[in-house]
């Protein structure tokens, strides 16, 4: 039996771990996945401590959530743009019959743990009597050695192969700023500049796109990875509510009549409606001026 | 003088081959070349020939092996000549009547434009024939045999665009190759026999073999024989092969290819000769289509028919010589050479009348043609004598020794077969006068051609009219010569073997019998054919005419007993091909195909359905292994 | 406490990776299911280096992490090669081998 801290801190280990793993399961994106394996690989690493296994723990630590969980985030940032996963399933039957093959495999493997005859442990203090990093040590060198020789031809194996796998050859010299304009000139498309993101320069951020003459949003003017995940900012609708306020609390400074205001078209139309001010009384103040 | 043999074979097989593959360079004097080569053959065959007379009568068998053929362990087949007394009558009445042919050629091929070509086939023919008569083996006859089956194929359609002519051609060339399966039959049955095809061997131990296997030897021989020699039951194809041009029919169709099929009983008399009941059939066959073409050759309007009708009735004549055994076998041979002049001369004759009358054949529109074509008629009218057996002339006397011999078979059998071989005479006499008269006697029944040009008769050209006068000659004094002394038979006796039969009746009977009957005959088709003008038009005539005009009935009764039977099996078996075997190939495919189909739905090419697969797997060996640890 | 709640653990955790595998078709998250499925079995041999009182278990959870490294890097480039070449990063679209 372990000791009862040991047992609180299982617990409390495994809740974490589960539940990063279902989270890393059921995140639509995989920027969150990504986090919630990482929680996981941490509970894990926890895990590897509280049984012996020290060099093994810090190991996951550095290189499995320091190193690769990394790489992961670094690809999820390099191709993830467009990778937010819909949750809803193409193939048919595919789901249900993982769901069923999980269950089942789940439960074949617990119960299977819980036939094997499991009472007795023996505990690794013995063997790691002069530590566990040299006893690690002893085992590589000595009686692994064979196998650790191999995985390091591995490794080497695959960071070649990784950059075979990425690398692009370049067939010609890139075009230059000067030769992508002539391009766009000679394609005739969009050849002035993009229109520039923010609302009548209130709002500067890159997520808010700029307003055409008729009140639209120009869909251009923000950046397409945020189109892509559908992260604009429409703030045309109140920016237009406050520009009507605005110009009748003028009108009502200067003395001016709101009706001087030219007839609006397109979507300005609708906020002709805004109460602003009863319109009986402006006609009253007209009279009386 | 050995090595003149392979000559006599090389000489016209250059000539074919210089002439087919040679092109138009030869078209100028191809044909001068063609007649050359067979003249040269025929000056061998006489030197040879003069030879042999040279030597003493027992060693007239000359021997000469040219190449190994296919040897092989226990299997030995040479290249291999054999000129001996048979052989060399043969070789004479071959590249003689051959050149004689060729010359007339010259003369009635002069228009066509394939004349090259048809000096080509004939050479081939000549050579191909010589083969046959000289090969020292079955094997190499059999060469031969096929060879002029060949020729013979291809000078019958050699008008091609004529869909008649190549029908023909096709027909001849089917009803021969059921012939032939008779000879390649009896190949194998004498090698499994003997152990050897060569004639010296299979004669020498014919002996020693079972009557059985003999008679079945025998009787595929006899099976070849009909095939060649158009006998009952392949005849049919004789009649349609006049298709071919008049040449053609005289030299392979009248005077040699076709009797072949008396040189293979002949030459196999060894066999005959111990097999009786195989004889007994050849003799049958030989009746039968003696009487058969003399009644075809009654009704026919169609001059070449009619002469074709006769031919086969001869080849009937000599076929019944040649089954009576040893008393027959040198008249067989001697009818067949005195036929081969005067029916070669007979052929050449209807050949130079068409050449004078734009190509028409049917007798009924000829008439009072001896003023305008008097050497055709005179050496014509001289064949004629010599065919129905007029006193002094060859076919006098060679088929009257065969009436004898047919006689001399002895008790019931000899009195049938000699008395249908009388009546076949007077039939021959019929028919022979029936021609005679309506082509150059009676009044002038000339028709315009399908162009509307009259007929202009006129003597043919000398080149054509020399060869007729050349065989009339034969046709004449043949006969005369062959008999004096006994001088044929004592030349053939060494190797067919004489034998005087047992006559009833004095050989003056027969020939007073035979002569008295060849009168009557005359005497009949005067009366029906002389005295009252001949209508154009083909009258209607009994129940008999009309079925002879048809051949007797060949083409129906082969439709019917053969054609029709086969195309029912084929069908059957077409059928069962394409339902049940195909049907069973295809249903198989088709179920594979099919479940493969359906198990290719399993390779979606989507990653996680494998990684489902494979976690299913996973599940099923965890699973098993739980279940096993339990149990 | 029994450390075979530890494998109670593991199984649990393998389990939900490999059904992740099946259901996800991002490819970067799949290979997260990967990991995750690759980490509960090290769980596991570390649990049986104790129970054994050994540590073979340990450097085999060891050589399994190297090997899961060196499968990491391949498997990224290859999702990276393939998302430079068809803009995406889905395992369905890539299903050219099929008929």
């Amino acid at each position: 039996m372990t000791s009862t801290g040991e047992a609180v801190q299982f617990w409390v280990l495994a809740v974490i771990a589960v539940g990063g793993a279902l989270g890393m399961l059921l995140m639509k994106k995989a920027v969150h996945s990504a986090l919630c394996l990482a929680a996981t690989m941490l509970a894990l690493a926890v895990c590897y401590l509280a049984q012996g296994a020290v060099f093994l723990g810090v190991v996951q630590i550095v290189v499995y959530t320091g190193a690769i969980m990394m790489l992961f985030l670094f690809v999820v940032m390099l191709v993830g743009v467009t990778s937010a996963d819909s949750l809803k399933e193409q193939l048919k039957g595919q789901r249900v019959a993982a769901v069923v093959c999980g269950l089942g495999f789940g439960v074949l493997l617990i119960a299977g743990i819980a036939n094997a005859k499991l009472d007795h442990f023996t505990g690794l203090t013995e063997a790691n009597a002069e530590g566990n990093v040299q006893g690690l040590a002893r085992l590589i060198f000595t009686k692994y050695v064979w196998a650790f020789e191999v995985t390091g031809a591995l490794l080497i194996t695959a960071a070649v192969g990784a950059m075979v796998l990425t690398h692009r050859e370049r067939v010609r010299a890139a075009a230059t700023q000067r030769e992508l304009a002539a391009q766009r000139v000679r394609d005739n498309i969009q050849v002035p500049p993009m229109p520039a993101p923010g609302v009548y320069a209130r709002h500067n951020a890159v997520d808010i796109p700029g307003l055409l003459p008729d009140g639209t949003i120009a869909e251009d003017s923000v950046m397409g990875t945020l189109r892509e995940r559908g992260q604009i900012r429409d703030v045309s609708r109140q920016m237009l509510e406050r520009m009507a306020e605005l110009e009748e609390s003028t009108a009502d400074r200067l003395g001016r009549p709101s009706s001087a205001r030219p007839p609006v078209t397109g979507p300005r139309r609708e906020l002709e409606t805004v109460p602003t001010k009863p319109a009986p009384a402006t006609d009253v103040k007209e009279e009386t001026e | 003088m050995n090595s003149l043999i392979p000559l006599l074979v090389a000489a016209p097989l250059a000539g074919a081959a210089l002439l087919l593959l040679g092109g138009r360079r030869l078209d100028r004097f191809g044909h001068w070349l063609a007649t050359l080569l067979a003249a040269t053959s025929f000056g061998f065959g006489l030197a040879l020939f003069a030879d042999l007379l040279g030597r003493p009568g027992d060693d007239r068998t000359l021997h000469e092996t040219l190449y190994s053929w296919i040897p092989v362990n226990g299997f030995q087949a040479d290249v291999a000549f054999q000129l001996d007394q048979l052989s060399i009558v043969f070789v004479l009445l071959i590249s003689g009547v051959g050149t004689l042919i060729h010359l007339y050629s010259v003369g009635y091929m002069a228009h066509d434009e394939r004349r090259r070509r048809f000096f080509g086939y004939l050479n081939l023919f000549l050579a191909a024939m010589l083969l046959l008569v000289l090969a020292d083996n079955y094997l190499l006859l059999y060469v031969g045999w096929e060879g002029v089956g060949l020729a013979s194929y291809l000078l019958i359609g050699f008008w091609q665009h004529k869909p008649s002519a190549a029908t023909a051609a096709k027909k001849a060339f089917l009803v021969n190759r059921v012939g032939d399966i008779g000879l390649s039959i009896a190949i194998m049955l004498m090698f499994t026999t003997f152990g050897s095809f060569t004639f010296g061997p299979v004669f020498g131990a014919a002996g020693d073999a079972g009557e059985s296997r003999l008679t079945a030897i025998g009787l595929m021989l006899l099976l070849a024989a009909c095939g060649k020699s158009a006998q009952v039951p392949l005849q049919s194809w004789l009649g349609d092969a006049m298709e071919g041009p008049t040449p053609v029919s005289a030299l392979i169709h009248a005077a040699t290819m076709v009797t072949a099929g008396v040189y293979l009983i002949t030459r196999s008399s060894a066999i005959f000769n111990l097999a009786p009941d195989a004889q007994l059939v050849v003799v049958v066959v030989g009746t039968v289509t003696l009487l058969y073409g003399a009644i075809v050759g009654c009704a026919k309007d169609d001059i070449k028919k009619a002469l074709a009708g006769s031919t086969m009735s001869q080849i009937g004549y000599m076929i019944l010589a040649a089954g009576l055994g040893p008393i027959g076998y040198a008249f067989a041979i001697m009818h067949l050479v005195t036929h081969g002049f005067f029916k070669a001369g007979l052929f050449l004759g209807a050949g130079s009348v068409m050449h004078g009358m734009n190509d028409e054949v049917d007798m009924r529109h000829f008439g009072g043609l001896r003023k305008y074509m008097p050497i055709t008629f005179v050496t014509f009218g001289l064949g004629y004598l010599a065919i129905i057996g007029f006193p002094g002339l060859s076919g006098f006397f060679s088929k009257d020794k065969i009436i004898e011999a047919a006689f001399a078979k002895g008790g019931t059998e000899g009195w049938i077969l000699g008395t249908c071989a009388l009546i076949g005479a007077a039939v021959t006499a019929f028919y022979m006068t029936r021609v005679m008269l309506m082509t150059f006697f009676g009044e002038k029944r000339w028709q315009p051609d399908a162009e509307g040009h009259q007929p202009h008769p006129h003597e043919s050209p000398s080149t054509m009219t020399l060869p007729m006068i050349v065989l009339a000659f034969g046709s004449v004094f043949a006969g005369g010569l062959f008999v004096y002394g006994d001088s044929f038979v004592n030349w053939l006796e060494p190797v067919t073997g004489h034998a005087e039969g047992d006559s009833p009746l004095t050989p003056l009977t027969v020939t007073l019998i035979t002569t008295a009957l060849m009168v009557v005959g005359v005497a009949i088709s005067y009366a029906m054919y002389g005295r009252s003008p001949v209508p154009v038009e083909a009258p209607k005539g009994s129940l008999l005419t009309r079925a002879a005009r048809r051949d007797l009935m060949q083409d129906e009764i082969n439709h019917a007993v053969l054609v029709r039977p086969g195309t029912g099996l084929v069908a059957s078996l077409v059928f069962f091909d394409s339902k049940a075997v195909d049907g069973f190939v295809n249903g198989l495919a088709a179920t594979i195909g099919g479940l493969s189909g359906r198990l290719r739905r399993m390779q979606t090419g989507f990653v996680r359905s494998y990684a489902l697969s494979m976690f299913g797997g996973t599940l099923v060996l965890v699973a098993t292994t739980l279940l096993m640890r339990s149990v | 406490m029994n450390p075979v709640n530890y494998l109670y653990l593991a199984a649990l955790l393998f389990t939900i990776g490999a059904s992740g595998v099946l259901v996800r078709r991002n490819a970067i998250v799949l290979f997260m299911c990967v990991e995750l499925m690759l980490n509960a079995s090290n769980l596991a041999l570390v649990t049986f280096s104790r129970l054994h009182g050994n540590l073979d278990g340990q450097i085999i959870a060891f050589f399994t992490m190297v090997v899961a490294a060196a499968e990491v890097v391949v498997g990224l480039a290859i999702i990276v090669s393939i998302f430079r070449t068809r803009h995406s990063a889905s395992v369905d679209d890539s299903n050219l081998m099929k008929l």
